[in-house]
């Protein structure tokens, strides 16, 4: 690098100062200011007993059943998104733009009117149940159950996993899915062997978009299970909702030292540049 | 062409309403090179992608050693392709990449390490087995395709512009290649090109192709020096084609003045269209030739000159070892034999009587 | 056999579809509902509507939340594209540090962003429609950054070069040369910031304090006293209205990149 190249990269660095000035403002400080409430016991003496409390039976308990929906809602959800991308992409919608549409409407309504009225068709004298009674079934019995709030998350969360592994699926050059062909793949190995391969980028940015939201949010849990079935979202914010902002903040840190090392870990097999594959 | 390996027989196919071939035949044999030359849109990729089975056409067969194989899917086909965009693998090493169709047919994997090595060293890329094929130039790449393709010891081999991404040097080197490889595996090369001097090297038998429909078939020499209409001879290689009037057998008339030449048959007094080979016009003193007219362009082409004379408002474009000035007035002279009389094309695209 | 999987992805869309829209189905079906109950059918009505244009509430909520969504996301480019040029340009391992950073805001649960940020705010601003607007721009600048720096890596410096080269300044060569390269970038990441503030409701609830609301705190709040149905009201209009802006926009882009070029290169 010669020094007028490296002058103008120096001076190009320079775009990024009021992004920078904004991330310790808003990032970096809340964050101190959170470490510092969780490891306060309120009387000014340092304690780890906010953050360790995350342990305790009743928290672990909500802790576990948050990693139950996060898993279950993310395993789902790409189960379920995968055929749908593969089916949009054989039908050809893909280059209608018609079904980026119809993954994307549902974001724009209020989540929690989708979720009120989905709470409407699950519940025990509800539309599912209508449907069912009619067509002479049993009624299904799954308001306010863990199974309500798994559809729930899965519901809300779905269009977030399907949008960047669509994205990643159809950036995948027809080229080289016909070069497989051409040397003897089955449909079945394409998707194997290419497809999922190449398409792995969007599925941890899917991962990202949903594991964490699905584990801590506390309004599907509060509509679709009851009140009684906590996740640990529920659990913080009732802590801050009774005025306990210390344990408040300790699960909150808990939480995060949690979601980072497990995204560390998910993350490890991805490559640099390729995290940006959101949209 | 007694043994052949593969047949297309009637086959038609349009795109949007637009008619890409109509009504198409062609027969290869084993272990011939054969190569389908056009410009772009002619159809020449599409009989590669229906051979290949990407493309189902709308009418007509396609056999191989005689079973039909039209409704065969890719996976199915005894045939393998090499990709214009070379279509790696990126998300696979290099040896990977070439092993891809030997796993899937459950090959052992010490055959399917003899086979990398093989592959590898019969397109000089030993020792890049882990290499990423991001990481490689883009004739590497096509090297790597070409592995890829031949280690399935495909009966026919299927080239869609393999060389066409390559910059002239690189070009040149790999046409040497694929040749030495062609000889090395002994299999039916079907070749892809637009580019003329490609093919006119390369191949057995050259299928030169516009709007869907063969214009002439045969080997090099004589699609270059005995080509059948103007788009042949426009096509291939630099011509002269000039409106003529043949007077009768061995006389046609061109800017007025009567040539002798060799072609008969053409009956007396009609249009026809007249090709001569910029290196088969001679430069004489003027009033010497059949024609005179004046230098109005020379460019140094390294082994010749290029040279523009015009004779009343047609540029004669000759090629010569020896330097006119611009300016000067000079004859223009032609053996008879060079002088190659086409008819008039009643349409477009008329087909032509096949060289077969 | 080709016809079969034909089907069969028709019909799993169509599941797919189903269980996406069923939900909104609901709430359109009961905007028209002319009872209170959200069980029973009372007949076809359109009161909901007439009551959601007098229910100043609501508007105020749907104001807010425009508003928030549109200046956060607007905000959010201006710091976010220069940020993304900013950062291309830094060294490997600030470079890291700050697309570490980055990521922060996107990893971390929202309820801990919307606690951190609210036990931070309160050092320093009341609550209120500034310290929201602060928290979205701050979820938002991230989404932006993630969607410019894909354009920005595959820019050519070149061609700015090219620019100051035949006397342009660097301003002039910014707007004319490099920015039409990272529209797209800046588009979809503008896009993106928009939904999701407008999608907020967590951080929203934590960093707003009393008497701002945005339509999702509005309908958490309306819950225990049961849902206004002009609220379905709403959201049928938000919903027709978000149809049509995309089916428009699908419209253009199709015009746009006609797929033509790329069926000849085929041929």
């Amino acid at each position: 690098m010669n020094e007028t190249e490296a002058r103008s990269t120096n001076r190009r660095s320079l775009l990024s100062g009021p992004y920078l000035v904004w991330i310790i403002g808003f990032t970096v400080l809340p964050l101190i200011v959170i470490f510092r409430f969780a490891l306060s016991d309120g009387a000014g003496h340092a304690t780890l007993s906010n953050i360790t409390a995350i342990f305790s039976p009743i928290h672990r308990k909500a802790m576990w059943f948050s990693l139950k929906i996060a898993i279950g809602c993310t395993v789902f959800c790409i189960l379920l998104s995968y055929p749908m991308v593969m089916a949009m992409k054989h039908l050809g919608l893909s280059k209608k733009g018609f079904s980026l549409f119809i993954i994307i409407l549902p974001m724009w309504m209020n989540f929690i009117l989708r979720i009120l009225a989905l709470q409407m068709i699950l519940s025990n004298n509800g539309i599912l149940n209508l449907f069912l009674t009619k067509l002479g079934f049993e009624p299904l019995r799954i308001a306010n159950t863990e199974t309500a709030v798994m559809i729930g998350a899965v519901y809300d969360y779905l269009p977030y996993m399907m949008l960047p592994i669509y994205t990643a699926i159809m950036e995948i050059n027809e080229d080289v899915i016909e070069a497989a062909k051409d040397l003897g793949a089955g449909s079945f190995t394409v998707f194997r062997k290419i497809i999922l391969p190449l398409s792995l980028p969007g599925l941890l940015s899917g991962t990202v978009m949903v594991f964490v939201p699905s584990m801590t949010s506390f309004v599907i849990s509060n509509l679709l299970g009851g009140g009684k079935l906590q996740l640990i979202g529920n659990v913080i914010e009732q802590e801050f909702m009774t005025g306990n902002r210390y344990v408040g903040s300790g699960l909150s840190v808990a939480l995060m030292i949690f979601v980072l090392i497990s995204m560390a870990f998910t993350m490890r097999h991805n490559t640099e540049g390729k995290e940006s594959v959101v949209w | 062409m007694s043994d052949v390996i593969l047949q297309l027989k009637n086959i038609t196919k349009s795109f949007d309403g637009k008619m890409i071939l109509n009504d198409f035949n062609l027969d290869i044999g084993r272990n011939e090179f054969v190569t389908l030359l056009g410009p772009s849109g002619c159809g020449k990729s599409t009989i590669l992608r229906i051979i290949g089975g990407f493309v189902r056409p709308d009418k007509g067969r396609v056999l191989f050693e005689g079973e039909d194989i039209t409704m065969l899917p890719p996976e199915k086909r005894n045939v393998n392709t090499v990709f214009q965009k070379y279509s790696l693998f990126p998300h696979m090493s290099v040896a990977d990449n070439i092993a891809f169709g030997l796993k899937l047919k459950k090959k052992s994997s010490q055959y399917i390490k003899d086979k990398i090595d093989y592959a590898l060293k019969l397109v000089n890329l030993d020792g890049y087995e882990d290499r990423e094929p991001l990481s490689l130039s883009g004739g590497q790449q096509q090297r790597v395709a070409i592995a890829r393709a031949i280690v399935n010891e495909p009966e026919v081999l299927l080239l869609d512009e393999p060389l066409g991404a390559l910059d002239l040097k690189l070009r040149h080197e790999m046409q040497r290649e694929l040749i030495k490889i062609k000889k090395e595996v002994g299999i039916t090369f079907l070749y892809v090109t637009h580019d003329q001097e490609e093919a006119l090297m390369m191949s057995d038998r050259i299928i030169v192709m516009n709007k869907g429909i063969i214009q002439q078939a045969g080997d090099s020499k004589s699609i270059y020096d005995e080509p059948q209409n103007a788009f042949v001879a426009d096509f291939i290689g630099e011509s002269n084609i000039i409106d003529g009037i043949m007077v009768r057998d061995c006389l046609v008339n061109i800017q007025g003045v009567d040539f002798t030449c060799v072609d008969t048959g053409f009956g007396e007094n009609n249009p026809v269209d007249v090709v001569i080979r910029p290196e088969d016009l001679e430069i004489v003193k003027a009033g010497e030739g059949y024609l005179t007219g004046q230098v109005i362009s020379i460019i140094f082409k390294g082994a010749y000159y290029e040279i523009k004379v015009k004779v009343d408002d047609y540029e004669w474009m000759i090629q010569s070892v020896d330097p006119a000035p611009i300016g000067e007035f000079v004859g223009l002279t032609i053996d008879p034999d060079n002088i190659q009389i086409m008819h008039k094309p009643v349409r477009d695209d008329e087909e032509v009587a096949r060289d077969e | 056999m080709k016809r079969l999987k034909d089907i069969a992805s028709g019909i799993y869309i169509g599941l797919i579809g189903v269980l996406l829209y069923a939900p909104i189905l609901v709430l359109i079906v009961l905007s028209f509902n002319n009872s209170r109950s959200r069980v029973v059918w009372g007949g076809f009505t359109l009161d909901w509507y007439s009551k959601l244009f007098s229910n100043n509430q609501i508007k105020e909520a749907l104001l807010t939340t425009v508003i928030l969504a549109l200046a956060s996301a607007v905000i959010a480019v201006l710091i976010g594209v220069p940020g993304a040029i900013g950062i291309h340009a830094l060294r490997k391992r600030p470079y890291k540090v700050m697309m570490g950073l980055t990521n922060i805001p996107m990893l971390n649960a929202d309820i801990v962003t919307g606690i951190a940020l609210m036990l931070w705010f309160v050092h320093f601003i009341p609550l209120g429609f500034g310290s929201v607007l602060l928290a979205h721009i701050t979820f938002n600048i991230p989404y932006v950054i993630l969607s410019v720096m894909p354009r920005v890596q595959q820019m050519n410096i070149a061609t700015y070069e090219a620019s100051r080269d035949l006397g342009a300044g660097p301003v002039y060569s910014f707007f004319k040369i490099m920015l039409p390269e990272l529209v797209p970038g800046i588009l979809s990441g503008f896009f993106m910031a928009f939904t999701m503030s407008m999608d907020d409701f967590v951080i929203t609830y934590f960093t707003k304090g009393a008497g701002v609301n945005t339509l999702s705190t509005m309908i958490y709040g309306q819950i225990r006293k049961g849902i206004k149905p002009e609220m379905y009201a709403l959201s049928t209009l938000i919903f027709l209205v978000v149809s049509a802006i995309l089916i428009i926009v699908n419209a253009l882009s199709d015009r746009r990149k006609t797929p033509k070029k790329n069926i000849e290169e085929r041929i």
